[in-house]
Formats: structure tokens, sequence, C-alpha cells
């Protein structure tokens, strides 16, 4: 018994002094907290996707605290009710927040287009964008090795038939896959129906027929069917002006290519 | 003088924890992807390192050992190196806000880590004065530092290897390890020889 005692008490002994010395250091040196951080941070959604700008949720939730003048509204994927939430526990105007999701401006996938070389480097979009501009027939098209879908957050972008696909209900507008892809082929559009170019390539109608079946050849059809003047073919390439834009599909109709299609993206 | 080098350098190459001694594998396979955060553990692991010494050396000499109780050795040496830890780290938050956010998550990481307690219990056992101890846990560290920088080096080149799938990460990583363990068995001897 007396030896069990001899090894505890001593240890004891020296545990009680750490544990008083901890609990001292903890209150005598302790560091003020935003008390407002937990609840700030347990509005946001932490997927951590960076698209308010800062590093992670941690940290817009930090940078809320400590400065009001930061706008509550940047988180994309929390949406509106997020920023309400947020506006709710810090005290502050509450600004608009649209749903936004991805879309990749591009169709060109194995059935319409072909390689024009055969690849076997790294698999990595922005490194075979650096060599002739990618192994596909079409120089602007989705370069197919998946840059976005490694980026996404959500795993919302598979590589499918050789291009990117967004699906949409996953997608939580971060932002993210746009300043990924090398062809810079991806944007945010608003979360309903929408109609957009699938096609980014600014070659000449009889370069880009050549190059992949999809491609908008510039033959301004569209840009003479639309009632809106909401569509412009620049540089060979169907621009559409979403300010003026009502997604009513009339240029999808008469698109010879099938280059423009109406999409509805309301999740 | 030249023995306290002997000791910092043998602890360095010859008798480095990790590739020769296989302390603190947990941190070196698992911290050692990125430069920076390798570089991080490191820094944390050498401080940790340095305190833990100078606090478990005079409680060995001066309280464990007048009393006959060596046993106590592994369990009061861990209590008391956790606490420390703590302790430093709430002062570091306090004080040195900088330092606490460079060390980050690493400190807390390492209050338990084999490493840290093998230099504390090798000290000891090794018979070294308290000037000796420091010593060799400085070195300790230094190897530490150098084992995490060249093995983060090692595997950023695998990153962009063609490895073949069944190897595919912690295989290779372990491998790589290995043979990074062998190119340190060359330095055997060495140290001795230069001063004799």
């Amino acid at each position: 018994m007396n030896a069990i005692l001899i090894a505890v008490i001593p240890v004891a002994i020296i545990g009680i002094i750490c544990a008083v010395m901890l609990v001292v250091a903890s209150k005598v040196m302790a560091v003020k907290e935003d008390e407002r951080f937990p609840a700030v941070r347990e509005c946001l959604p932490g997927a951590n996707c960076g698209a308010c700008g800062y590093a992670g949720c941690d940290g817009y939730a930090k940078a809320l605290c400590e400065d009001s003048s930061i706008p509550v509204n940047l988180c994309v994927p929390g949406g509106a009710s997020c920023a309400q939430e947020l506006g709710a526990v810090l005290g502050v105007e509450v600004g608009e927040v649209e749903a936004k999701v991805a879309v990749v401006h591009c169709l060109g996938d194995c059935n319409v287009t072909e390689d024009r070389v055969e690849y076997r480097g790294m698999e990595s979009c922005a490194a075979a964008e650096m060599i002739f501009g990618g192994k596909g027939k079409c120089g602007w098209g989705c370069l197919g090795l998946g840059d976005c879908a490694k980026a996404c957050p959500q795993d919302a972008i598979c590589i499918q038939d050789g291009i990117a696909r967004v699906y949409t209900p996953d997608c939580i507008g971060c932002g993210i896959c746009v300043k990924t892809c090398p062809n810079h082929l991806i944007s945010l559009h608003t979360a309903k129906t929408v109609t957009v170019v699938t096609c980014s390539n600014r070659d000449k109608g009889a370069v880009t027929r050549k190059a992949c079946t999809n491609g908008c050849i510039g033959c301004k059809k569209c840009e003479k069917t639309c009632e809106f003047d909401a569509i412009k073919v620049v540089n060979n390439l169907a621009v559409i002006d979403y300010s003026k834009c009502t997604a009513c599909g009339a240029c999808a109709e008469v698109c010879t290519t099938g280059g423009i299609r109406t999409f509805n993206l309301a999740q | 003088m030249t023995k306290l080098i002997i000791i910092l350098l043998s602890a360095v190459f010859i008798n480095n924890y990790v590739l020769n001694r296989f302390l603190g594998i947990c941190p070196f396979l698992g911290v050692s992807k990125k430069l920076d955060s390798a570089t991080g553990m490191s820094l944390a692991v050498i401080f940790v390192m340095l305190i833990a010494t100078a606090v478990t050396w005079p409680i060995q000499m001066y309280l464990l050992e007048p009393n006959n109780l060596g046993y106590l050795q592994t369990i009061v040496f861990i209590l008391v190196i956790a606490a420390l830890v703590q302790l430093v780290e709430i002062v570091l938050k306090k004080y040195v806000p900088a330092l606490h956010k460079g060390l980050g998550v690493y400190l807390p990481l390492i209050t338990t880590n084999c490493a840290v307690l093998g230099v504390t219990i090798l000290n000891i056992d090794e018979g070294y004065t308290f000037l000796e101890a420091m010593v060799n846990s400085l070195g300790s560290g230094l190897g530490f530092f150098l084992a995490m920088v060249m093995f983060s080096g090692v595997r950023s080149k695998l990153e962009g290897a063609d490895i073949p799938k069944s190897f595919k990460g912690l295989p290779i990583t372990l491998i790589a390890a290995s043979i990074t363990s062998l190119s340190f068995m060359g330095f055997g001897g060495v140290i001795e020889n230069l001063f004799a």
C-alpha cells in the first residue's frame, strides 16, 4: 500500500501544481475574443470556398467581427438567408444576394469535335493549354482535363465526354472554377432561366466549323432575330448582354449550330 | 567544448531522431507535404524540445532520483511536458501573437510527440550534464528540422511523378522515407573521427 502511495502522491502533486499553473495562466493571460465570433461563424455554411475573398469561413467571420464596414452579403453559397442571419447577429443592413451558378461556355464534347494531337502530359488543363493550346482541334474550348473539377469544393463539376459539365443543384456559385479555367470558359449566372452561348471560339466561321460542329460561326442570325437588341456578334462570337436579355429563347431556336441554348438554372 | 560539438553534430546527423531512431514519424509523414507547414512544425519541435529538457532534467535529477522514484520518469515527463506546452501556448498567445500564429496548430500537436519525450528520456539515460542535455535537445530539434525540410522536398517531387496506382499515397511516402533514412546511414562514424 505504501509503495503505491509513494508513487501516486508525487505524481498527483506535480499534476495539481501543473493544473493550478495552467488555471492561473489562462485567467491572468486570457486573450479577449470577440464573443460574437462563434455566433457569426455559426451563420456561415462552412464550405471554406473562399468566394467571399477571405481565407475560409473563419477568416470571413473574424473580419466581420473586427470591421463593421465589411458587407454581410459576401457569402455566395449561404445566399440571402445567410446574409440575413449575419445581419441579425451583427445588427447591420443586409444588401441583396443573388444565388449564382457556374455555366461552361463550351459544348465541344467528343461527338462534335476531335483531337488534333495525342496528349500524354500532366493531367492538368493549365499544363495542356501551354502546349499549343491543348490537344483538341478547337483551341478555345474545354480542354477536358478537369482543373475545374479538381478545384470545385462541392464536387459539382465532372468531365463528361471530354468536356466539363456543371451539376447545377450542387453548384454553390463560389466562382473558384471561373478563376481556374485557363481558357476562361466558365462564368457565373443568376440561378434562373438564362440563355447562354455555349461556345467561346472567336475564329472565323469556316475555321470554327472545321474544328467543331457545335461552334459559333458568327452567322448573325441570332442578332437579327433578337427583339431586344440583346445579342451581338463580336469577334465572330455571339455575346449576350444580360441587362437586356429576357431569356425568351428566340435566338436559341434559330441558331444554325445549336450553339445558343436556354438553360433552367433555378435550384 | 569538443564534446558539446560532437553531441550537437551527432544529434543532427548520426542519431537523427526521425531517420535513425524512428521517433516522431507521425508528424514526419503527416506534416511534410508542404515546405511551410514542415518548417512551422520543425520550429515548434525545436522550441518544445529545448524547454522540455530545461524542465525535465532538473525534475529527474533533483526530485525523482533522490527519492528513488526513477520508475515514474515516463509518466511525470509526459505530464510536465503537456502542461508546459499548454502554458507556453497561453503565454505566446498573450505576448507574442505573431509567433503563436506562426506555430499555429503544431504547438499543441507536439505535446505528446514521442520525439520530444524521447529526447528528454535519452538525455537522462546518456548521463548528460544540464548543458550537454540542452545541446543535445537543440541538435535533435535541428535534426528533425533537417529531416522535415529534406523530406518535404522529396514529397514535392513525388507529387509530379508517375507512380503506379497501387503505390500512390502512403506506400510511396513510406518507401521514400526509408530511402531518405538510408542516406543518413552514411554519416555513421564520421563525426567521432572528425575530432580524433
